[in-house]
């Protein structure tokens, strides 16, 4: 591919990504969103992390994997309670990585 | 949150909440890091130079997007497809301008454009549970922290990916750290049943329709349990800001 192709899809990737990311913030004001739709918005993060979280740990290949052999499964599991009990991120991580890595025997 | 301008805050309160929102985005970054050296590492692999692959990073600095377009790059997918492609992976940023649209209200146009700029996923979580405690007049500038961050560590792995290739052995499964680290951010989220019927919804969805292109899984997975957090909101019998779940 040329090197003006390759520009013009970053240029143009860069406009459109900038335009979703300003669209709401610059346009529309908050008195004037419907109030359905401004209560909704507190269930994003909630909404997106778990769906961030959920294929990662069930389908970590691909196919649907629940099992013992899945060990993101497993150590994703150990790190929920121990983020639930701890609200402390590194401590979470550090859990579930040393889980994996002991459930894949590095 | 009607509040005008904050009245000259302190120099040391401003930059209190900078780097805390830096220090926050830091557990991000040992998933985010490898990612970005393989994005540099497959961009030359796809036949893109060393300075357009840097350019994506700088200019469109979106993950996914970037990592799907250098795919179709290398298919010789026409460019107008690739930038419609990277317009529906960034679709799901939609529903983080709406949320921050309320928070950012108050701020002056160039925040606004720059806080826009650095809206990525991993900005949006960090900075999301930031604005969920109170005294947020300066949350702003733990945002710009965050995303700054974020945006540093993309541009300097990406350069490492580009100049050394990527050198993460697979086994170490640094990208697992993501995960974990939306782990800890959910649970002050979790703080009542509609936000927990949001979790769920989008948690099962969001599995099922893993398989789907261009992260419309995220999408469409994000939505509905939004609308579902929405119903039990409006149906339950209990009200929002139960407390007594949390602890």
């Amino acid at each position: 591919m040329s090197i003006i192709s390759i520009w013009g899809i970053i240029i143009g990737g860069m406009v459109v990504t900038y335009a979703i990311r300003l669209s709401f913030i610059a346009l529309v004001p908050q008195d004037r969103m419907p109030d359905l739709f401004r209560r909704s918005l507190r269930y994003v993060p909630p909404a997106v992390l778990a769906a961030l979280i959920t294929p990662e740990l069930f389908r970590p290949a691909g196919p649907f994997d629940i099992s013992l052999g899945n060990h993101r499964l497993i150590a994703g599991v150990v790190a929920a309670i121990i983020a639930w009990r701890s609200r402390n991120t590194w401590i979470t991580i550090a859990t579930g990585m040393i889980m994996l890595w002991l459930l894949s025997g590095i | 949150m009607d509040s005008s301008h904050p009245s000259s805050p302190s120099r040391s309160s401003v930059l209190h909440e900078f780097l805390a929102g830096v220090r926050d985005q830091l557990p991000l970054l040992v998933g985010v890091a490898p990612f970005g050296m393989i994005f540099g590492a497959l961009a030359l692999a796809a036949g893109i130079p060393p300075l357009e692959a840097q350019g994506f990073s700088l200019f469109v600095f979106a993950g996914s997007a970037q990592f799907i377009a250098a795919g179709l790059i290398a298919d010789s997918v026409p460019p107008v497809i690739i930038v419609l492609t990277i317009l529906v992976v960034n679709l799901r940023h939609l529903l983080y301008s709406a949320t921050f649209s309320s928070y950012f209200q108050h701020l002056p146009a160039r925040w606004k454009a720059a806080l826009a700029w650095l809206l990525t996923d991993e900005a949006f979580v960090v900075a999301s549970i930031r604005y969920q405690r109170s005294d947020t007049i300066l949350a702003h500038w733990y945002t710009f922290g965050t995303g700054l961050a974020l945006w540093v560590a993309w541009q300097l792995s990406t350069a490492i990916g580009i100049l050394l290739g990527a050198y993460i052995p697979a086994n170490w499964s640094l990208d697992f750290a993501l995960p974990l680290t939306f782990m800890a951010l959910i649970t002050p989220t979790l703080s009542d049943r509609p936000a927990w019927g949001a979790a769920l919804s989008a948690g099962i969805l969001a599995a099922v329709l893993a398989g789907l292109p261009y992260k419309l899984g995220l999408l469409l997975a994000a939505s509905f349990g939004i609308a579902v957090g929405l119903i039990i909101e409006i149906s339950g019998p209990l009200k929002t800001g139960m407390k007594e779940r949390n602890g």
